[in-house]
């Protein structure tokens, strides 16, 4: 028989993961015995909610009016005019309420232990903008928040340390290991392993056991979403590339996400810190191997003997020894493909958009305008570049400003 | 008839329960750390679990974190976890449970892991973050049954889902006490008996319960209860309380004979 011109070749999105969280080779459960239940029963109510019409009209009028979504989608004139290349679109996320993108998935998270009847949240954090995120909306709806921080993110990230305590959160910093986020993630896991019964644990990224990969993808999905309308409605067309920094990978797989199944190049941005052949990097995808690390597999930065090493970037969102499962699977059939920036290439790309284009990034975005500064001029005049300006830089200015001296 | 099944029908007809011993392997080094698990023999200790250390133990409270950090820090690998356990059962016939995390095993090789982990003498593996869903992509790459898997019951899991895991394990079974990570604080002996009913009606794997369990009088009151009762962040506490003091591994033979008495039920 011909083959058949009518029918399309199957959709990645409908083939991932299956019901146990596998993304091919990747994604799991990989927890103890204790926190099984809950997982399954987080799976539940998010199959039951996620598709219930109250939960989404409540999701979504939170997102219009709380959030102050839409976000814009920028035309970066003055950059892409001195880049000499391709058109820079920036997804602006940093505009939405607290300063980044984490704010959708928090939403969603604590909207559904909302409805889950669970009175109390909890959240690791790096940067310091997803414990923000969970405590402003654990603020909203009156749920009692802890978040677990790295000591050293405690330090470089205090603003936002001192945000949380206003919001009613409290703080609960943690000096294992290097004080970062995958300590803090050790952590929020040990103190949930004692708390099932009556807390939910928001994860912040599209990392974690199953079903967290995938729910907080639905829940970042906006992003790309949005963008394929805006970028029709001002360019009449999809762009050519789409570029997003990946720590855990949730705002690059809220914008990769929607345009899956259409043809065109997506670049994933880790940070290089000070340099893949140093041993200061983050670049799980481009230099790691695969194992298993807060619940699920994936590639994760370990020795030879399975032991997580330490992560290094000036980004404290981004200085992560594991990535999501569903990137893993992206690199390993090459639907995304994973650069990395460099501490000293990000900090360039912060100046340059700050005084070009009058936005301060954060430097976990900076990693993926370094990108765009190299993609943009090897394309042409009429391509066009979407990035995810996935948060503001505010937060960062401490670190700028000593960085300088 | 394996080295577990032995240790428990031998205890039954003695009306004794198993004292399980957990220690981190290589804390605080490989040759003191051998000298505390032959000490722990000689003491009556019943059956051993040997930890392998991990660098992110998410079901561990401090006092295990600092031990598997301690061993890391002496560069203890898998492969060393399984060379002392090949000098162990030289010496002794007492049955040995590797305890681990799953990366490392994964990281060694699967099939490596069991041939290597069989022919050192190991008896059985108990993997934390290795959930019933998950343990096909290990269990159906080991060549044979000589290494039990030790499955984890948990006082969260409904009574279907005991089945479900008493169904794949062998061995024994491991009932955590209650939710929190291990060496947390407070004990709740009708929670355990709870649980343990629940547990025993799914399964007729004899039961172990650990995490919490530190004092002669919480082993006597679970012992009242289990088949078995595992001690491991109270013999960690004492290495780290004692870890410059010549007889360090004297300390912990005294704290296993303790314990060990307290397993044995009167009348």
């Amino acid at each position: 028989m011909e083959t058949d011109n009518t029918k399309t070749r199957e959709k990645l999105t409908d083939q991932y993961p299956d019901s146990n969280g596998h993304f091919g080779a990747f994604g799991g459960r990989y927890v103890g015995e204790t926190l099984m239940p809950a997982l399954l029963e987080l799976d539940e109510a998010f199959k039951k909610y996620g598709s219930d019409p109250a939960f989404i009209d409540e999701f979504n009028k939170l997102l219009e009016h709380y959030t102050g979504r839409p976000t814009p989608l920028f035309h970066a004139k003055r950059l892409s005019e001195h880049l000499k290349g391709a058109a820079i679109y920036f997804k602006r996320e940093d505009l939405a309420h607290t300063g980044a993108h984490k704010i959708n998935n928090t939403l969603g998270q604590v909207l559904l232990a909302h409805f889950m009847g669970k009175t109390k949240v909890i959240a690791e954090t790096g940067a310091g903008q997803h414990g923000v995120a969970t405590a402003t909306v654990a603020a909203l709806f009156g749920l009692e928040c802890k978040v677990f921080m790295g000591t050293e993110d405690v330090r470089r990230q205090a603003p936002n340390v001192k945000r949380m305590g206003l919001l009613g959160a409290e703080v609960i910093p943690v000096s294992s290991g290097s004080g970062t986020l995958k300590d803090a993630m050790n952590e929020a896991m040990r103190y949930w392993v004692g708390a099932v019964r009556d807390t939910f644990y928001v994860i912040g990224s599209v990392a974690g056991p199953h079903p967290y990969p995938v729910m907080v993808r639905d829940f970042q999905k906006v992003i790309g979403i949005e963008s394929k309308r805006q970028i029709l409605k001002q360019a009449g067309r999809l762009p050519d590339m789409l570029i997003a920094c990946v720590g855990g990978g949730s705002n690059a797989m809220g914008l990769f996400y929607p345009f899956v199944d259409d043809p065109m190049e997506m670049v994933g941005v880790e940070a290089a810190g000070k340099g893949i052949d140093t041993e200061k990097h983050a670049a799980t995808l481009g230099m790691g191997t695969i194992g298993v690390l807060h619940g699920s597999k994936s590639y994760v930065l370990q020795d030879e003997n399975g032991q997580i090493m330490e992560a290094h970037s000036i980004s404290a969102g981004l200085d992560y020894p594991g990535v999501g499962p569903e990137h893993s699977l992206f690199k390993e059939i090459k639907r995304v493909r994973y650069e990395s920036i460099t501490d000293e290439q990000a900090l360039e790309a912060f100046y340059t958009l700050s005084k070009l284009e009058g936005i301060i990034p954060a430097l976990e975005s900076s990693h993926a305008i370094a990108q765009a500064m190299i993609e943009a001029p090897k394309m042409k005049m009429d391509d066009i570049i979407i990035v995810n300006l996935s948060g503001r830089g505010d937060k960062d200015l401490g670190i700028i400003f000593s960085n300088l001296d | 008839m394996s080295r577990i099944t032995d240790t428990f029908e031998k205890l039954k007809v003695k009306n004794e329960k198993a004292l399980v011993g957990f220690v981190t392997a290589g804390d605080p080094d490989i040759k003191r750390s051998m000298e505390i698990i032959t000490k722990m023999c000689d003491a009556g200790m019943d059956i051993l679990e040997l930890g392998v250390p991990f660098s992110d133990p998410t079901a561990d409270g401090p006092v295990i974190q600092r031990s598997s950090a301690r061993a890391i820090d002496q560069g203890v690998t898998l492969k060393d976890v399984i060379a002392m356990t090949k000098k162990i059962r030289a010496n002794t016939d007492i049955p040995i449970i590797l305890f681990s995390y799953y990366n490392p095993i994964h990281a060694y090789g699967l099939k490596t892991f069991y041939d290597d982990a069989t022919r050192a003498g190991a008896d059985g593996i108990l993997i934390v973050d290795l959930p019933p869903e998950e343990s096909d992509e290990m269990t159906s790459q080991w060549p044979g049954d000589e290494l039990s898997l030790i499955r984890l019951v948990a006082p969260t899991t409904p009574a279907e889902r005991m089945k479900k895991i008493a169904n794949g394990a062998s061995g024994f079974l491991y009932m955590v006490s209650k939710t929190g990570v291990t060496g947390s604080d407070g004990l709740d002996n009708s929670e355990i008996s709870s649980t343990y009913s629940h547990l025993s009606a799914a399964s007729d794997l004899p039961i172990c319960v650990g995490f919490g369990i530190s004092t002669p009088e919480q082993v006597a009151a679970v012992a009242n209860i289990a088949d078995g009762v595992v001690i491991g962040s109270a013999f960690e506490r004492t290495i780290e309380d004692n870890i410059d003091k010549a007889d360090l591994a004297d300390l912990l033979y005294e704290q296993v004979k303790a314990c060990k008495a307290a397993t044995i039920i009167n009348g």
